[in-house]
């Protein structure tokens, strides 16, 4: 009992301050948020997997979360990306959210860095949020993954037993647009091409910064600044 | 013919025998030791199968490669599995990617409900017409006081797909059979072609929890095929990488076991620990998974003296916080109590599975590729291999103690000494009508590429092995008579990827 006790006071608090505070700064070989150079290039975030011999250039910005599929599409004249706040899911959902999480054909990453949030670091149930053991118990859905053919109807039944009002977030460039497999005959152009999404998560894997700023935007937690340098 | 990890031969001098004496020369080697790395099958023109076997003599430090043509008039041959069970589950895949059918094979069902690669008709009828994977008659336990669970595809926790079908009386489980699948990308026809950038990427992405260990072993295939030698520091960049990756995974694996036990304060730093590891993968490639850095001809990103300095000073510290958490998990009595006897495989079963990895070790089975089959940096760095004599959920925890402390040693040696040079060299036209191996061992166990080019050096067949792919069975043998409750830890402890099995 001693040794459990003073392993944690050796351990310590480490959670995150994020949101509160200065923003966290990534190490420098990070590539976060697209800068995109001229007046006609565009980036669609929801397709890039973040490479570093791309041809992109990246910044250190890790927030890239959007509610809507269009605004993932950075283009060159504007410098920021868009987050449209839905009212009702902040009045419904804003102080407690519970999730189901279904993999559809993900690599591992994504399910890994999301999982990572329910460690010390990042903490997600202090905000409310709380992945849960069943569908029926959940207000929404996480999918990660390309939505493989095998997986599609296990996804469509999850989704039908998720009690309605309920959301459903996209997480990672295969969720959002079937990523670096979407010519693969074996799985989809993205998950809301089966059912409607309501949080963009980019990344390949997301930062589980980027995962957390989207959560909390969802939620009306973050003011609705736009992301910027 | 004989080959080294990472050799290549011309399709011609791979010895073609005939059906009988292919089957009889790999039981014999299997039964004098050899163990049955890989078999699988490539296209041949004319619409008949080759089938080739990739045998390990890890002693020896050899791969031996011996194959036999399968006809397009008569599809099958006679089935290695009643004499040699760890050819099982490849003789499976064999006749669902290129519907050969292996006659006699005891248990003949799909393996990713996929349509061949042949285009002719299918063994199962409407393979990939079914709903789902699992809508499949599963072996049952007839008796009143029987009773099935079925877990899956969908899991409680964040964790990938995969459907287990339990037969139980009361608590005993019985019969536990492991439906997977769902995973099912297609990326082995995908890597076929020129495009070796997009084959890397996809070799990131086989199982992004062992994306270097993957693409490594792509890019050695891809660096054989093209007869080019990677320098000595990016090597080295790539062991450091692996092993960082190592780390991460079997402390996030030890918290995880921690946590099933109902133990706590362990998962809960170890979760964090874990993170501090793949902050260095991130400092090191911009990436917590290491995404971004290897590619055929070495790798993107380089380290310098003060990055090194830096890294082994963090490394000093994570070893001693982990020596104390660890110390509180291993001397726990309520944590032991529900580690030890738990899900065993007693030697004997893991050598007759061809196990790998820790899983293997943990039962004895003394195979390690980075002392038996060597190479890069490996050839010139010992790692002593991490054995345990139980082969329980205990003896895989303490397999996955022993490979942190042995991997922060082997790192905290190399990194002061790291070598000078270039980090990537261009990589020429790939040979033609060739095949190349690699092996590396991954941190769940032993992964091996194989890569075969046709005329105009394209890649033509890539076929990925997962060390998943051998261990999947054990986790069905493990819970044998162990109670249904502690089907997670023992899960836990094999901790096995769905989608590198599946791919």
């Amino acid at each position: 009992m001693l040794k459990i006790l003073m392993t944690r006071f050796k351990q310590g608090c480490r959670t995150l301050a994020f949101p509160k505070g200065k923003l966290p700064v990534l190490p420098v070989r990070y590539r976060g948020r697209p800068i995109v150079a001229g007046q006609g290039d565009s980036v669609d975030l929801g397709k890039i997997t973040f490479i570093p011999d791309s041809g992109i250039r990246h910044s250190n910005d890790f927030r890239m979360a959007t509610s809507r599929r269009e605004d993932l599409i950075l283009k060159g004249d504007i410098d920021a990306l868009a987050f449209t706040v839905n009212q009702k899911i902040v009045k419904m959902f804003g102080r407690s959210l519970k999730l189901r999480q279904v993999s559809a054909g993900g690599c591992n990453a994504c399910e890994a860095d999301i999982n990572v949030l329910n460690t010390p670091v990042f903490d997600l149930s202090r905000f409310g949020v709380q992945f849960v053991a069943s569908p029926r118990h959940a207000d929404g859905m996480v999918v990660t993954g390309p939505v493989t053919r095998n997986m599609r109807e296990a996804l469509l039944k999850t989704y039908e037993a998720t009690p309605d009002p309920k959301i459903v977030i996209a997480v990672g460039a295969c969720a959002i647009s079937g990523g670096i497999f979407s010519n693969s005959p074996e799985s989809s152009k993205g998950l809301d091409t089966i059912i409607p999404v309501d949080l963009y998560i980019p990344g390949c894997p997301p930062h589980p910064l980027t995962t957390l700023d989207g959560l909390l935007r969802l939620m009306g937690r973050l003011k609705n600044r736009q992301t910027g340098p | 013919m004989e080959l080294f990890n990472g050799g290549h031969v011309s399709l011609k001098d791979i010895p073609v025998l005939a059906e009988k004496e292919f089957r009889d020369e790999v039981l014999l080697r299997c039964h004098e030791g050899a163990r049955l790395a890989n078999l699988f099958g490539s296209p041949e023109d004319g619409g008949g199968v080759r089938l080739i076997a990739i045998l390990a003599l890890d002693e020896e430090s050899e791969l031996q490669i011996l194959s036999t043509k399968i006809s397009a008039e008569s599809p099958r041959y006679k089935s290695l599995t009643k004499e040699l069970l760890q050819a099982h589950l490849f003789e499976r895949e064999i006749a669902e990617q290129w519907a050969v059918t292996p006659v006699g094979h005891p248990w003949l069902k799909p393996v990713r409900y996929h349509v061949n690669y042949r285009g002719v008709p299918d063994l199962w009828k409407d393979i990939a017409q079914r709903t789902i994977p699992g809508s499949y008659p599963f072996y049952a336990v007839g008796g009143e006081e029987v009773h099935e669970v079925g877990v899956g595809p969908v899991h409680a926790g964040i964790i990938e797909p995969g459907h287990f079908r339990f037969q139980c009386h009361g608590e005993e489980v019985m019969h536990l059979e492991i439906q997977l699948g769902y995973q099912h990308r297609g990326i082995e026809p995908l890597m076929c072609g020129k495009d070796l950038k997009h084959g890397v990427l996809l070799s990131e992405s086989i199982a992004g929890d062992t994306s270097i260990g993957h693409s490594t072993a792509f890019c050695e295939v891809v660096e054989s095929l093209a007869g080019c030698t990677v320098p000595l520091k990016a090597q080295a960049i790539r062991a450091i990488a692996l092993e960082l990756e190592r780390l991460a995974n079997h402390v996030g694996d030890l918290g995880a076991l921690g946590m099933d036990a109902g133990f706590l304060p362990t998962s809960a730093y170890f979760g964090r620990m874990r993170g501090d590891y793949l902050n260095l993968l991130l400092e090191l490639t911009g990436n917590r998974f290491g995404k971004g850095l290897c590619r055929p001809g070495g790798v993107l990103f380089d380290m310098d003296i003060a990055m090194a300095e830096d890294f082994c000073r963090k490394l000093k510290r994570y070893k001693k916080e982990f020596e104390e958490v660890s110390d509180l998990l291993f001397t726990r009595p309520s944590v032991l109590a529900r580690f030890e006897g738990i899900g065993v495989v007693p030697l004997k079963i893991a050598k007759s599975l061809g196990l790998v990895g820790p899983a293997a070790r943990a039962s004895q089975v003394e195979h390690d590729v980075r002392i038996d089959h060597s190479s890069g940096i490996w050839q010139f760095y010992h790692v002593p291999i991490s054995l345990a004599a139980t082969g329980d959920v205990y003896a895989r925890a303490l397999v996955r103690r022993q490979e942190v402390m042995r991997s922060l040693e082997f790192l905290m040696k190399l990194l002061p000494s790291l070598p000078k040079g270039e980090i990537s060299v261009p990589v020429g036209p790939l040979k033609t009508e060739t095949l190349a191996v690699s092996l590396v061992e991954g941190w769940r166990g032993e992964i091996m590429h194989a890569g075969i080019t046709d005329s105009q050096g394209a890649l033509i067949r890539y076929k990925i092995k997962d060390p998943s792919f051998h261990n999947w069975f054990a986790l069905t043998l493990a819970m044998r008579s162990q109670e249904i409750s502690d089907f997670p830890l023992c899960n836990k402890s094999f901790n096995l990827s769905y989608c590198g099995h599946d791919l």
